[in-house]
Formats: structure tokens, sequence, C-alpha cells
């Protein structure tokens, strides 16, 4: 009880000095008193600096804004289905959801990260995890899509996670420790048989596929954030756990009782060698991999079995705990890589370690004990510095390249800027409310675009127009190009943003592809043209051909379906034109639309269940005759024996 | 004579560049088309500026009944006009070497240049009188039908030369570099004429 007062007071104290600083700060920062509107303007027509690709968070997808504009430009869906885009309805995507616990219609999308060659962004795809049903995905960054998801198993609460520099590997921990391999057992017992696998996917270099690689099989404390090394630390990586208490039950007081967690520090470098050398053993896992072939528009989704497994005991020198105040959460590696900073949830200071004092201190072997076999390293010996006052409930840092850290506090609902030399506060602002992640541009990679800073927000209150008891969060746009910072824009986000990515547009504005390419589309039951179109029936499933092009379907007309058959709508937007969508919706489908792009075929599951003529139609306004692309399916009694015709115009 | 027949050698040589430059260019911008939609007329041809621009030209086209662009199969002048430029790219360059040789006078080129002038100005009525038939020979289904103040339909033909509004697009005509190639080789026949004309009387002096 004695903690929760404490904190409570904390709070109070918080909301007294938000009332009492907040006013004054309004009042400097009219738009008026500045140039700020300017400073975000992009005149119509005109395109952003940046791409930021947001979290969705609790939504399962991931949105792309321009900055510093803050305008939304796209919501990609990747592990929830979009009934917009019929992902996860239509034939082709519904094997993207597909899990070793069968179809899962929603995912909570957490930590973004656009892929790096040496450290710095290139532009290549964007990665991301699911938290609740351990999955990671790659979004391919020449169509906008989600192109691969791939199943983590023996893994729960999918949470840290990052990219090493070269994009060699995609790294997933586990967030909720588990028995390993799952079993029937007494949740009581946990504490010293749970267990925290941390999951290694190898990346390839030509496709971005993912493939499980290892997975080290860790104490069972709870893994938070993570990031690579890069430059000088690059071969580790750095992971944050809290409840090294390893309590089941009421974690808010009882896994904060520690004074100190972990930061864990692995070398993976070590690792692959010795599973190159034949180290580790397999363990029996299913989980699903599924790939989408952006010519087919077609996911296939296959059941793998087996996982290798590593005990970190088993390699000395690849696994240590450095030991962090009270419950931390962020995990940043400055662009250096010597620095990592660590952020106790619950400590009044900011913990900067050194990557030349961590391996010194390995290797002096001079040690403070051990954790189920992993070294513990001494505090004193491996700290670079610690950021005094820097303001309550610190999460979460990145960089701007000149040699400045921004670190958000939860708490205090600010953003403060700190120099890695001198761990001196030079400059903080408030955020509008209690601001989660924050990112720069390039913010986590050796090169940082240090011009923009945004800051996440949890709670937005009045920030907009009240549209009831639920508000989009928050995010608001810094200029951190002079000493201080200047709140520059408000924009609302979609679902809840963990993290974000951001890049300048000219690495990848010019990849965007335009359409799809007929002469490329591998859909098996693609038509390239009107003259291939037909309507085709195989015992009680139909096959329809059919083809969209400015302003008709072909065939549009269509008899001879009964009751209870399956009519499987194989439909081609025969246009090369560069944003001609067409949409195709069927009354009574119980599925959402399909959304064809210029080029590609997707394929409905219509099951009619009256007799009667129903209406199909375009639901994309396509041209100047959208409203006449139009037409009609024919529906006769089960049982019996219509003839299967289609035409259109007659022919 | 020397320099006259050489110049008149690399006048004709240059109605070559018509193998491959387009000839002409029609352009077609509108609201929905900010990058605009765009053709390359070859003497041999009709390409899209960019990959799939005919086949779109086609389709903003079938609204107005207009028949689809031609391919090089459909029209006799695609087979022709290699053939006459061919021929009178390789003429002029015979005309040059005779030239050169002193076998032949310059008045020969000069008649190379007016015999091109004519066939040009052909080539050109000939082109005018297929874009008129494009503007106006329009499927009696259309869609839209659209007329004038006066109830006559209206043409949709793009100009010859020079810029118009059509509906909603912005037409650009104008020729290309394999055009540019020939104008500036038919004007250096004309030179290797009144060089060759020149020379001849100051030997005659």
């Amino acid at each position: 009880m004695k903690k929760i007062n404490s904190i409570l007071s904390l709070l109070v104290l918080v909301v007294i000095m938000i009332g009492c600083g907040g006013d004054g700060d309004r009042k400097k920062s009219g738009a008026m008193a500045t140039n700020a509107a300017e400073r975000v303007y992009v005149a119509p027509g005109e395109h952003d600096e940046f791409y930021g690709f947001f979290s969705g968070g609790f939504s399962g997808q991931m949105s792309v804004y321009g900055l510093p504009s803050g305008r939304l430009l796209k919501v990609m869906p990747v592990f929830s289905q979009d009934a917009e885009k019929g992902y996860g309805y239509n034939e082709g995507t519904k094997p993207m959801l597909n899990t070793s616990y069968g179809f899962i219609p929603w995912g909570d999308l957490h930590h973004v990260d656009i892929s790096q060659t040496n450290g710095e962004l290139d532009g290549r795809w964007v990665f991301t995890h699911e938290n609740n049903t351990p999955r990671v995905a790659r979004i391919d960054l020449n169509t906008f899509e989600t192109g691969e998801i791939l199943e983590i198993p023996n893994s729960a609460g999918n949470h840290s996670f990052a990219i090493t520099e070269n994009t060699e590997y995609l790294i997933a921990g586990t967030r909720f420790a588990i028995p390993s391999p799952q079993r029937d057992m007494s949740i009581e017992d946990m504490k010293g048989n749970f267990k925290g696998p941390l999951t290694f996917v190898k990346i390839d270099q030509e496709t971005g596929g993912m493939e499980l690689a290892f997975q080290v099989i860790m104490p069972g404390f709870n893994f938070d954030l993570a990031h690579p090394g890069r430059s000088a630390s690059h071969g580790w990586m750095f992971a944050t756990t809290y409840n090294s208490e390893e309590a089941n039950t009421l974690l808010e007081v009882n896994a904060s009782q520690n004074d100190k967690d972990f930061i864990v520090a692995l070398n993976w470098k070590k690792i692959e060698e010795y599973v190159k050398n034949g180290g580790g053993t397999m363990m029996d896992a299913e989980y699903a991999h599924n790939v989408y072939n952006h010519n087919s528009s077609t996911a296939t989704s296959t059941m793998k079995k087996g996982v290798k497994t590593v005990d970190p005991k088993d390699i000395p020198g690849a696994v240590f705990f450095m030991p962090i105040p009270k419950s931390p959460h962020g995990c940043d590696v400055d662009p250096t890589g010597e620095y990592i900073v660590g952020s106790g949830k619950l400590a009044a200071e900011l913990t900067v370690f050194s990557f030349s004092k961590m391996i010194k201190a390995i290797e002096d072997k001079n040690y403070d004990g051990d954790a189920y076999g992993i070294p513990i390293l001494k505090y004193e010996d491996i700290l670079g510095g610690i950021v005094k006052q820097p303001g309550l409930g610190p999460l979460h840092t990145e960089f701007d390249g000149k040699g400045n850290a921004y670190t958000t506090f939860f708490i205090s609902s600010e953003v403060v800027k700190w120099s890695l030399k001198d761990y001196q506060v030079i400059d903080r602002k408030p955020t509008y409310y209690s601001v989660g992640h924050l990112m720069i541009p390039g913010g986590n990679s050796r090169k940082p675009f240090g011009k923009y800073l945004v800051a996440m927000n949890k709670i937005t209150k009045d920030r907009y127009l009240p549209t009831g008891p639920e508000m989009n969060h928050s995010a608001q746009l810094y200029d951190i190009s002079g000493d201080k910072m200047e709140l520059l824009l408000d924009f609302p986000t979609i679902g809840e943003p963990h993290y974000a990515a951001g890049i300048p547009a000219d690495l990848i504005k010019q990849n965007s592809k335009k359409i799809y390419r007929l002469d490329e589309n591998e859909h098996e039951h693609a038509v390239r043209n009107e003259s291939e179109t037909r309507v085709e029936r195989k015992g009680n499933e139909v096959h329809v051909y059919m083809t969209m092009i400015r302003s008709h379907f072909a065939p549009d007309n269509i008899e001879g379906i009964k009751v209870g058959d399956k009519v499987y709508f194989h439909v081609t937007n025969l246009e090369q034109d560069f944003d001609v969508p067409h949409g195709f919706a069927m009354i009574g489908a119980n599925t959402a639309e399909l959304l064809i792009m210029p080029g590609a075929t997707k394929t409905m599951l219509w099951e009619p269940k009256r007799i009667g003529v129903y209406p199909l139609y375009c639901t994309d306004f396509c041209s100047a005759l959208h409203q006449e692309m139009q037409g009609y399916v024919r529906v006769s009694p089960a049982g019996s024996n219509p003839e299967l015709k289609w035409s259109l115009d007659g022919d | 004579m020397k320099t006259s027949g050489i110049i008149m050698i690399l006048g004709s040589a240059l109605l070559l560049g018509l193998f491959y430059f387009p000839l002409w260019n029609i352009t077609l911008g509108a609201p929905q088309y900010p990058e605009p939609l765009g053709m390359d007329i070859y003497i041999s041809g009709i390409q899209g500026e960019e990959e799939f621009d005919i086949q779109n030209i086609d389709g903003v086209n079938h609204y107005i009944g207009m028949k689809k662009i031609p391919k090089p199969e459909e029209m006799w002048e695609f087979n022709v006009f290699p053939l006459v430029i061919g021929g009178m790219a390789g003429l002029g360059i015979l005309l040059g070497f005779l030239g050169f040789f002193r076998k032949i006078s310059p008045n020969w080129f000069l008649g190379w240049f007016v015999l091109m002038l004519v066939l040009g100005v052909l080539g050109m009525y000939d082109f005018n009188v297929w874009l008129t038939d494009y503007g106006t020979d329009l499927d009696p289904k259309a869609i839209l039908k659209l007329t004038d103040e006066a109830g006559n339909p209206i043409s949709y033909k793009p100009p010859l030369f020079g810029t118009q509004q059509i509906l909603n697009f912005t037409a650009h005509s104008y020729p290309r570099l394999g055009a540019w190639l020939m104008f500036a080789g038919m004007f250096l026949t004309l030179v290797a004429w009144w060089i060759g004309k020149r020379s001849l009387k100051t030997q005659n002096i």
C-alpha cells in the first residue's frame, strides 16, 4: 500500500505541475506568435518531406502519414481484417491471418522499424510485430501492402522487437513469460519454471523473406523493449526486462518490488556462430508462415514445425544482465552505438550505460553474481552517466545525430532534450497528454534526420472537437532543428501508435508502383481480356471469370446459378492506368467488397440463399459512368437444372 | 562543289533520323491526368510516351466513340512513309556524291529539295485528313454525343500544330526531334545548292 500511496502522491504532484505550467505555455504557443502554421503547411499538390509509418496498436493496422503536414496518406492492413480493402475477407488474403490457432481477425500491432543497411535507413521494407498472437510482419514499400506474416511459436506477448543494422535479423521477445514448451501446470509455480524466449528471425536480403532462425530460452522475466547495437556495438542487442520478481499476480505491485531489474545484453553474432556449428536443440512447435504474392494477389499459409532453441548457459560470453533501476521500459541505443539509455518507469533518474565499459567489465569478468546462470554486470562498472531530475516516468529515447537525446515522460507528460556529452537537460516541452513513444526520422539508426520529432500521446481529452467517450489518440510534431524544441502541430492518429518510423520521402517514393502489370498477373483465375471471360460449373461450385474496365463488367448478365451454390467471382481489373481501381459488391455476400487495383485479380465467395435476380455493382467511383457499372445474376431454385449463361450487351 | 556535295550528303542523311526519333507528338492533359497521356508518331507507327498511354487514350476516347489508335498494319502510311524517307535520303546522298565529283549541276540539289517539299506537304495533308477522320467519324452508339451551338456534332480533331482545348483535355500537337532533323536536313540541302551555285560562279569568273 505504501508504494501505491507514493505513486498517487506523485500523480497529484504532476497534476499540480501541469496545472501551473500549462496555461502559461498555451498563451505563448499561439500560431500567430510564431510561424508554426507556415512550417507545417504543405501547399495543395505539394508533397511532404518525410513518410511516417505509424503503428496502429489495437487497430492491428499501420498508417502512413506525411510529415510535417500530419496528413493521413493511407492505412495499411496488417494483423486485422480491413473491410475497406477486403483484406482478410477475400479469398486471396484470408490466409494472411491464419495462425496455429486458426483464423484470427484481429491483432495488436506494436513497434515498427524500417529496414537498414550499414545502420542507415534504406527504405526497402517496414517490419512490425503483433503482441497478442505472437507474429511478425513485413510490408513491402513498392506496393505498401503486407507481404509476409510469420507466427512466433513458444512465445506470448510478443513485444521486444528490433531490426539489426544490416537487417540481418529481426528480434522478437516474450513479454508474458510462459511454460516452455507449453504444458498444464499450476500458475503459482511460475517462478523458475516459466521462460521468456527471445526469437531471432533471419531476413532474406533479396526478398525480405522471414525465416525462424533460433530462440534463446531466457529466464521467465518479461522482455519489454529492444534495440540493436549499431556501429561499435553491432552484433549485440539490448532489451529491457521487468518483473524480474517473476510475479504471477497483481503485477503492478508485485513486479515493482525489486530496486533493480535488468537490461539483457546479448551477443547475437556469438549465438549465430554457435547455432551454425550445430549448437542448440530442436523443440516441438507449430507455427503459420503466410506469404503474399503481389503478382497473384494471393497468399499461401504453410504450417511449419519445430524451432531451434538455445540455452544461454551453453554459450559463455554471449548473454549478460545489466542492472537498471525500477521496472525499465525503453532501451535505446544512440547513433554511435556507445550509449544505451535505459528508462526505469518508476525511477527518478535516467540511466545511460556505456558499451565500451560493458565490454571492459566482461573482459575483466567482474560480475555481481548471476541470475539463472547468466552473469550480472556491476551497475557502477558499466554506468556511462545519469540524467538527474529529468522528469517523471521516462519511457523512450530517440536521437538527433547532433549529440542530443530526447526522452518522453509519461507521468509528467513532456519530452525532454538532454545532451549525451554532459547528461544535462537542455530543454523540456509539454505534450498533450501523457506521451508514450516518440519518433525522429532515422532516430533509431546511425544517421538520424534531426529536423522533426513526433510525440505519440496516450491521452487526448480536450485536444480536438469531442467525439463521445472514445477519442482518437493524438500526436504532436515539434521542430527540433534549433536549441529549443518548438511545438508546431497536433494531429490525431489511428488506434494506439506504439512507435513509428520516419524516413525521407526521397528514399521511397520513386519505388512506389502505379499499377500491377496485367501481363505479370499470376492469379490462378485471372483473365487478360474480355474474350476470355466465362462462367464454369464444377458440381455446386460456380467460377465466374469476370473483368472490369471503365465502365462495365464482362459478363454483366449471368444465369444458371442455384440456391446452395458456392459462387466464386474471380474479378480482374483490366485497367493499366494509375489510380483507377474498381470495386465489386454482390448483394447478400457474407463478406466485404473486393477493391481491385489496375491489373490485379481478386476472388470473392458468394453463397446465394434465395431465388431471384440480384444486382452486382462497382463500389469505387471510377468514371463518369460509374453509376452504370452494374450487372445482374439470376438465382434459380436448388435442385433445378437451369442452363449456365453469361453475356455482355447480348454477346 | 566539294563543300556543297558534302553538305548535300549530310543534309539528306539527317532524314534517316526519322527512323529513330518521332516525327510528331500529341499530348493530352486534363485535371485527372496531371501527367499527360501522350503519343509519339513515328514514320512507321504510333507509340505511347509511357507504356500504357495508347491503351489509356483509347479508354478515354471510347466515351466519345472514337476509333482506336491505329496499329502500323492498319494504315498504309506506316508502310509507305519509311520507303519514301529511305528513298529520298538515298537519292539525296547519291546526288551529293555526284555533286562532290562534279558529275552534276547543283540545281539537282534544288530539284531534290522541291520534291521533298512537295512530298512533305502531301504527308502533312494526309496526316491532317487522318486527324480529321479520327476526330469526326465517331461511333453512332457513342456514350457522349455533344453538339456545338448550331447543333452540329462537335469535332474532337486534335490540332495539326499547336494547342487546343477539347472538352476536359488540353491537346498539344508539335513536331519532335525526327521532324526537326528533317527540317534541318532540308535546309542544309538548300545551303548545299546555294554554295554549289556560288562556287560554280566563282570558277566561271
